[in-house]
């Protein structure tokens, strides 16, 4: 791959490349890599969507009605794990390939060919996933976190085929952090010195590590678990001198690092949005910093609680408890920080900061619940029920994915030239914000009621809220065709966007024109 | 168009909030049967408020800000971006307020976790997908699974009060005692849970793990399987029946004697029409969620028994395979007692699309075990 074949542009130097398919394919390109990056993440973002309205389809009534409850549970692991490794990870890759050199102001990331790798390793890794669907026994069933002993119960080769899915995903994201962490450290532009870096280059650089540190972690607990399906080994089974509790602390000792490698991308990319839109510089930089770092290092001892119901000694529930409630006191630091990011500034409300505000404001209320469940009495009533599920999708659907696409329509002048259609923008915030809360605010209180999660019918006082979270549901995934419509229409036209589109915005992205061209930055800019 | 699908949509929700004193608008953490829930609602209250407290505050000077300090209404950018003081206090008054929370959760945490002097024993076990209960001391013992007819869950008849929420044999336990609950599970993870009872703990195959309750008041209290454990985990209920003293004991004797008779019925001599109707009752309750009602299966994974070698070969194998399982297979030598073994052979031979003619005494498998 090293040399292209379609069109013999061997000369790096040159401004022309390769065209075609071979464009993609042989890409060295962080632009074009991140372009990829973010269509995969787009494409994946919908099919799990899917998934989740299979799921709410059958969940709109009690009795069973469309999906039998084995196929029930393949929908709600396939939804899970393609949310988490198909869209909401790629998608800050994307971000990461196209801004970050943009951002520190060099050529390209370190190792252009390993990006180019990372990148194509996703896509076997999403086909074995959803052709798992199609084999005989079908996909996993287990849920996301594939418990043992029923993962190693379930006979079928999807299960397998998973496992090696996340191996090949766990390569492709240990490659590419190496490569993150190697352009931030060595490449930023003569003066960006560590604390003058763009915010979001920061929690990259920390996710980075998260990633490198967990990702193994959970090879680990998958190649155990492999080998106790088909190899005879009895690491989770009590039989042959295991415990099945045993994968729970492996997997969450990856598991708790990589929630927090889906929300601090995501808080980067709010701490950039924010100040432009506020029209002053984001209030506590350093704090912010220090804030990132330390729920990194407290994400790494907190995984058991997870595992509150399991039957730990006080002493074990009484550290998780503790040490996951100090996690919310760098978490408030940073939202009182964008709140006093906004305070006393001249305040626009163009789509990208709508979907900021609602980050700031929704990711609280999963902050809240969170805090709730970290209270172990209370998550021993509450572990398994639509409660945890409300908690994750506000974390996660209106943290994660939020921030996501308000940076979208942020950055989408710089990579295209146009300006995307505002009030279209606007009409996609408002319909997914108010169909959002629709679908996952009664979930809190089902879950509270008694509502186990991964279940596929459910008693009759639960129905009224179900069926009012499958409306929501609807119309949040209806609403998300409005994006792509709009991102599409963007890119084949519209307002021209000039180098800088946004006011007062500050950052090395915006010195370059627009759309950014094929290479920038190949002598770097002095920054003072 | 967009604005009246958002209106149609806001007014849809609204209304379903105006009738919310219709009790199924649950909104909350079920009432409290027993001190250990009564405290945990308490300490959700507690910290629901709090965060209520701070959301409001917070939220309150944003919204102030979104309002006051737009560019529209002309307010003019303050250049300021630190101010140590500020971000010192706003990380200390959260300290303090966790510290608050933490103090009356660590006194529940160890009222929960402290199982001695229980007036008495229960030894839980979960599996795919019954509870199956052992009254330790007491020679009781007893299977408990989803009694809601399928008619109901595929929607060709009414659903019931307590849909999904009933079983054919409840636990029963006296109201006001320490109950130990020994917890663990034959072949995946399972949690016994009672929300009434604010009891959750997991069953895991291999360990056994205690947790208790004492009930405060008589009563039916339902809860759930808790963990995911296959196809049928949203159909494995757990009801909880809490009686006076008095009736405790007299239910305690009748299932004694039932249990008695049962051996009895063992030592007698059985008619091949009364083991294959009996277990046709037997199978329906135990066997069809994974070989199916009409005997077909789901294969690969769960063979179907119509033409089975084993229900069709020799007496032996059938029989053995039933006593003591075979992979995911259960063994069923603890949880159904002769008779009821011996009519499920019979059954699976003689019915279910078989006719070998042939089946074995109760007394056979009693001598088999
Ligand atoms: C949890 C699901 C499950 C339940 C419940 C269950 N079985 Fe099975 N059964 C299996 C599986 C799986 C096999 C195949 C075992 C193997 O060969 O690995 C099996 C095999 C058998 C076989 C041998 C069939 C053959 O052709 O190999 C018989 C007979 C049988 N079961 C009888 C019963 C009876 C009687 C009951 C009820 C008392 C019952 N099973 C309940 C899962 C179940
Ligand atoms: C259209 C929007 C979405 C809807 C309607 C939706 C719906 C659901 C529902 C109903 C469940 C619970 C299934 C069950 O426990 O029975 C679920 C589980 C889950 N969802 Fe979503 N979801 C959406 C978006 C997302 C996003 C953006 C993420 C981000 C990562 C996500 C991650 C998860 C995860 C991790 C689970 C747990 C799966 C498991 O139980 O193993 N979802 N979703
Ligand atoms: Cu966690
Ligand atoms: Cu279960």
């Amino acid at each position: 791959m090293s040399t292209t074949t379609a069109t013999h542009h061997d000369d790096h130097e040159d401004h022309g490349h390769p065209t075609g398919v071979m464009r993609w394919v042989a890409s060295t390109n962080h632009k074009d890599i991140g372009t990829m990056y973010l269509w995969f993440s787009l494409f994946m973002f919908f099919f799990a969507g899917a998934l989740a309205l299979g799921i709410r389809a059958e969940l709109f009534q009690p009795g069973l009605q469309f999906i039998e409850p084995e196929n029930f549970n393949k929908l709600t692991t396939l939804h899970g794990l393609i949310m988490i490794f198909g869209a909401i990870m790629p998608a800050f890759v994307g971000f990461a390939n196209w801004m970050i050199p943009l951002m520190i102001g060099t050529s390209d990331l370190a190792f252009p060919r390993l990006n180019n790798m990372s990148f194509w390793l996703m896509i076997p890794a999403a086909i074995l996933l959803m052709a798992s669907i199609f084999v005989p026994g079908g996909a996993v069933a287990g849920g996301w976190t594939m418990y043992p002993p029923l993962s190693v119960q379930n006979p079928s080769m999807g299960v397998d085929m998973t496992i090696l899915a996340l191996h090949i995903l766990g390569i492709s994201s240990i490659v590419g952090s190496i490569n993150i962490i190697t352009t931030i450290l060595n490449m930023r532009a003569p003066g960006m010195s560590l604390m003058k870096m763009p915010l979001f280059v920061w929690t990259w650089l920390i996710t980075a590590f998260l990633l490198i540190a967990s990702m193994p972690v959970l090879a680990g607990a998958l190649t155990m678990l492999l080998t106790d399906r088909h190899f005879g080994t009895t690491f989770f089974d009590a039989a042959g001198g295991g415990d099945p509790v045993l994968f729970q602390h492996v997997f969450w000792f990856f598991g708790h690092p990589e929630v927090y490698i889906m929300i601090l991308p995501a808080f980067g990319l709010i701490s950039t949005i924010i100040p432009t839109f506020a029209r002053k510089p984001l209030f506590g930089y350093a704090s912010m910093v220090y804030a990132t770092s330390a729920i990194a290092l407290l994400s790494f001892v907190v995984w058991a609680h997870h595992m509150f119901t399991t039957g730990m000694p006080v002493a074990g529930q009484l550290f998780f408890m503790y040490s996951t409630m100090l996690i919310s006191v760098p978490t408030g630091v940073k939202v009182f920080n964008w709140i006093a990011t906004m305070w006393k500034g001249s305040l626009t409300f163009e789509t990208p900061m709508l979907f900021s505000v609602a980050v700031v404001l929704l990711f609280t209320i999963g902050g809240f619940s969170g805090l709730v469940l970290a209270i172990v009495p209370v998550d021993i009533q509450l572990q398994d029920t639509y409660y945890v599920v409300a908690h994750f999708h506000y974390v996660l659907f209106s943290g994660a994915a939020m921030a996501i696409m308000g940076a979208v329509y942020y950055w989408i002048p710089k990579w295209t030239g146009f300006m995307y259609d505002e009030s279209l923008g606007k009409t996609h915030f408002w319909l997914t914000t108010i169909a959002f809360n629709i679908t996952f605010f009664p979930m809190h209180f089902t879950g509270l009621a008694g509502m186990p999660r991964r279940i596929p019918d459910y008693a009759l006082q639960f129905a009224e809220f179900n069926m009012i979270s499958s409306i929501g549901a609807f119309a949040l995934g209806v609403s998300q065709l409005l994006f792509l419509y709009i991102v599409v229409k963007t890119i084949r036209g519209g307002k021209l966007a000039g180098d800088n589109p946004w006011e007062t915005v500050e950052g090395l992205e915006w010195t370059v024109p627009s759309p950014a061209p094929f290479h920038t930055f190949e002598t770097p800019p002095t920054v003072k | 168009m967009i604005k009246r699908t958002i209106f149609s949509l806001g007014a849809a929700f609204l209304s379903m909030f105006a009738v919310n004193s219709h009790a199924a608008y649950a909104l909350n953490l079920r009432a409290p049967a027993t001190d250990i829930a009564g405290q945990v609602y308490g300490l959700h209250m507690l910290i629901l408020w709090i965060c209520i407290g701070i959301f409001i505050l917070v939220f309150g000077l944003m919204f102030y800000s979104i309002f006051k300090h737009r560019k529209s209404v002309g307010h003019k950018a303050v250049q300021f971006h630190e101010n140590h003081l500020l971000e010192v206090v706003w990380t200390i008054i959260p300290v303090i307020i966790l510290a608050a929370m933490a103090y009356p959760a660590t006194k529940t945490i160890v009222a929960m976790k402290d199982t001695s002097a229980a007036d008495m024993s229960i030894k839980v076990t979960g599996s795919q997908w019954k509870w199956a209960y052992d009254y330790l001391d007491q020679d009781v013992k007893f299977i408990s699974t989803l009694s809601t007819p399928q008619d109901q869950v595929h929607n060709k008849a009414e659903k019931g009060e307590n849909y999904l929420l009933e079983v054919d044999n409840p636990l029963v336990v006296p109201v006001g005692k320490k109950v130990k609950i020994l917890l663990t599970a034959s072949d995946v993870i399972h949690a016994w849970w009672v929300p009434s009872f604010g009891v959750k703990q997991d069953a895991i195959p291999g360990f056994v793990r205690e947790t208790w309750f004492r009930a405060d008041k008589t009563g039916t209290y339902r809860g759930q399987c808790a963990e995911l454990c296959g196809k049928a985990h949203g159909f494995m209920p757990i009801v909880v029946e809490v009686k006076e003293q008095a009736d405790y004991d007299a239910w305690l004797s009748a299932q004694k004697d039932a249990a008695a008779a049962a051996d009895a019925g063992a030592d007698k001599e059985w008619t091949k029409v009364d083991l294959v109707a009996q277990g046709e009752a037997v199978y329906n309750k135990n066997c069809s969620v994974c070989h199916g009602a009409t005997g077909a299966g789901i294969p690969p994974a769960f063979p179907a028994m119509t033409g089975s070698a084993v229900a069709t070969g020799p007496l032996e194998g059938h029989l053995d395979i039933i006593l003591n399982g075979k992979n995911i297979m259960p063994a069923w030598r603890d949880v159904l007692n002769d008779t009821d073994i011996a009519a499920v052979i019979a059954y699976e031979r003689n019915a279910l699309g078989n006719s070998t003619g042939d089946f074995i005494q109760p007394s056979a498998v009693k001598a088999a075990r």
